[in-house]
């Protein structure tokens, strides 16, 4: 091993993971000045930091809206007239034009991940930490009309 | 009929409790472990015939052995819970409603391998899995079934849980030890294999939520009796995850070995509308696919493996006639496109070209040469990457090339 290589703790280092969730719990998301912590307190560089946490996709370096839409486009949801279909109704309600995947108000962000490990209640989206599961359209429209109001 | 093993408990108001766990016989298997010696156990397992549940079936009284017998020496043991793979969802079913039958299973292993620490690593999605595990955890803490001295026999145990963040190879063992330890999940070399060197560089056994559960009730029946479910090769129970189209979407759990009609017809209620069946996808969405007329395979690991797929975790997808089956394969190919972690160039260039190839075929934008740049893909990737994740996204991809090439050149004419 070079001798100029930094030797880390590998306890601390551990803690990475969990000290980005807390920090992007307090600041909202992956702000410079939350890496610039997370780094401070752990020991290691910035570049570290950011390098490992870009690797994961539930670390935010952008701020949420306040809800975030995330459909399943798994297959089983797929098969299950979810995922593209599902995704295009939910951004129709919305009003997003292509390509757009926020509303101008910043209140709803529409993303689409893979498998939530919930097939058997296919077409599943999630809204922040909730599941919202066997959506058929009439259900989606309800859905969204409810949140849309608030 | 066959009496549940694994989900005896799963729907039972209140499953997740200790008390309810309690008075279903819960923790029982464990002072029954801790009156005997870890290589007793480990024989125990071993004669069971019970195989890795996380989808490559090894052995794993076998990989027991493996782990050094010397106390001096410390020693690690991981609790999978990263479930992923496309179309499972039975061991966020086992810690939802069951966290103690997994929990019990992760004590009697930890204390047959000589391990003093043990770790779950859960998926970030899992919120409510992750309550669950933290809840059982700190409820087997108070009634002494966790911490210092168990049931005062002298043996001890620690379990924490730690939250992955969204990154589907971190499921793989050695990436699941680096994300552990806080890094990037990229897989590692092997050997050394993590029974020699894993996390923080100690022998750690990485087992799955589903094969820990089995761990009790072998203690407890016996390993004669559960080498007598299922087939000479596949002994014990396997929960079956059914999804797509079929009336009844849901776990199954069933003697290894039970047919795939039986699973789609009789326990998942046939298919919607009463359509005939396309495909079906055997044990998730890296296994290749089978067509109709091997709907009387056996779901077990020899008879998939003979029926040119694998059981891997289970996860029976049904397709029914009507489906475009370059609309399932693009979707496959995305998948992994999307999870490949970009260390080794055969899988990250790849994936992402047989995913945009098929995206291309798919919306009618083909080109002549398309069907058979797909396969020189597959073949390129196959046997070519550094972890098992390249293969996975290969076979898929061949297979419904194989048997559906035909729709795929109508498709180069023009989309569906
Ligand atoms: C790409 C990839 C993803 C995997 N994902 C999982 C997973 O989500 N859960 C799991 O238990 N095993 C998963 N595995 C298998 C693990 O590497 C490992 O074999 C398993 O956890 C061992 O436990 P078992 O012997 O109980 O099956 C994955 C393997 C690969 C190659
Ligand atoms: S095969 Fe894919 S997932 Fe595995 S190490 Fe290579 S790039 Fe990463
Ligand atoms: S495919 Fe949507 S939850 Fe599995």
């Amino acid at each position: 091993m070079s001798p100029t290589r930094q030797v880390q703790d590998p306890a601390k280092r551990a803690m990475l993971l969990t000290a980005l969730y807390i920090a992007q719990e307090q600041y909202g998301h992956l702000s410079e000045e939350a890496i610039q912590r997370v780094s401070a307190r752990l020991g290691l560089s910035p570049t570290e930091v950011l390098s490992t946490a870009s690797f994961y996709t539930l670390y935010n370096r952008q701020p949420s809206a306040r809800y975030r839409i995330q459909v399943c486009a798994g297959l089983s949801c797929h098969l299950c007239d979810g995922a593209e279909s599902l995704e295009r109704q939910v951004r129709q309600k919305l009003g997003l034009a292509e390509g757009q995947d926020r509303t101008k108000d910043g209140r709803f962000s529409v993303e689409t991940v893979e498998c939530l490990a919930a097939c058997d209640t296919a077409p599943n989206l999630r809204i922040n930490d909730e599941l919202f599961a066997r959506l058929s359209p009439e259900a989606t429209d309800a859905l969204l009309d409810r949140l849309m109001k608030e | 009929m066959f009496e549940k093993v694994l989900l005896r408990n799963a729907g039972v108001p209140g499953s997740e409790r200790i008390d309810v766990y309690l008075s279903r016989g819960g923790y029982q298997a464990l002072p029954q472990a801790l009156a005997r010696t870890p290589a007793e156990l480990i024989d125990m397992v071993k004669r069971s015939g019970l195989r890795g549940r996380g989808g490559a079936g090894f052995p794993s009284g076998l990989k027991w052995g493996f782990m050094p017998t010397d106390p001096a020496i410390t020693k690690y043991v991981c609790v999978n819970t990263d479930e992923g793979e496309p179309g499972t969802f039975k061991d966020r079913q086992l810690v939802e409603q069951d966290p103690h039958q997994v929990i019990e299973g992760v004590i009697i292993t930890s204390y047959a391998v000589g391990a003093h620490r043990a770790f779950v690593y859960i998926r970030g999605e899992f919120f409510d899995g992750m309550k669950r595990w933290v809840k059982a955890i700190a409820d087997a803490y108070e009634r002494g079934y966790l911490g210092r001295d168990i049931l005062g026999s002298g043996y001890g145990l620690d379990l924490s849980v730690h939250r992955g963040a969204g990154a589907y190879i971190c499921g793989e063992e050695t990436a699941m030890i680096e994300s552990l330890e806080g890094k990037r999940g990229q897989p590692r070399k092997k050997p050394p294999f993590p029974a020699q060197a894993g996390l923080f560089g100690r022998p750690t056994l990485v087992h799955n939520v589903e094969t820990l559960c089995n761990v009790p009730h072998i203690v407890q029946r016996g390993p004669e009796w559960y080498a007598g479910i299922g087939t000479p090769k596949s002994t014990g129970p396997k929960i079956f995850c059914v999804s797509g189209h079929v009336n009844r979407p849901g776990n199954y759990e069933l003697p290894l070995g039970a047919p795939l009609r039986e699973i789609i017809f009789e326990h998942a209620g046939g298919v919607r509308g009463g359509r005939a069946i396309k495909a079906v996808i055997p044990g998730g969405s890296s296994t290749p696919m089978l067509t109709p007329d091997q709907l009387d395979t056996p779901m077990d690991f020899e008879s998939l493996a003979q029926a040119g797929s694998m059981l891997g975790t289970g996860a029976v997808i049904v397709i029914g006639e009507g489906t475009c089956m370059v609309d399932v394969t693009r979707r496959i190919a995305r998948f992994f496109a999307h999870e490949s972690c970009g260390y080794c160039a055969p899988c990250r260039v790849g994936t992402r070209r047989l995913a945009e190839t098929l995206e291309r075929v798919e919306t009618g934008q083909g080109r002549p040469g398309d069907l058979d740049l797909l396969a020189g893909l597959c073949e390129g990737i196959q046997g070519r990457t550094f972890c098992p994740l390249g293969d996975a996204a290969a076979a898929p991809v061949r297979r419904s090339l194989e048997l559906f090439r035909g729709e795929f050149e109508a498709h180069i004419r023009s989309a569906c």
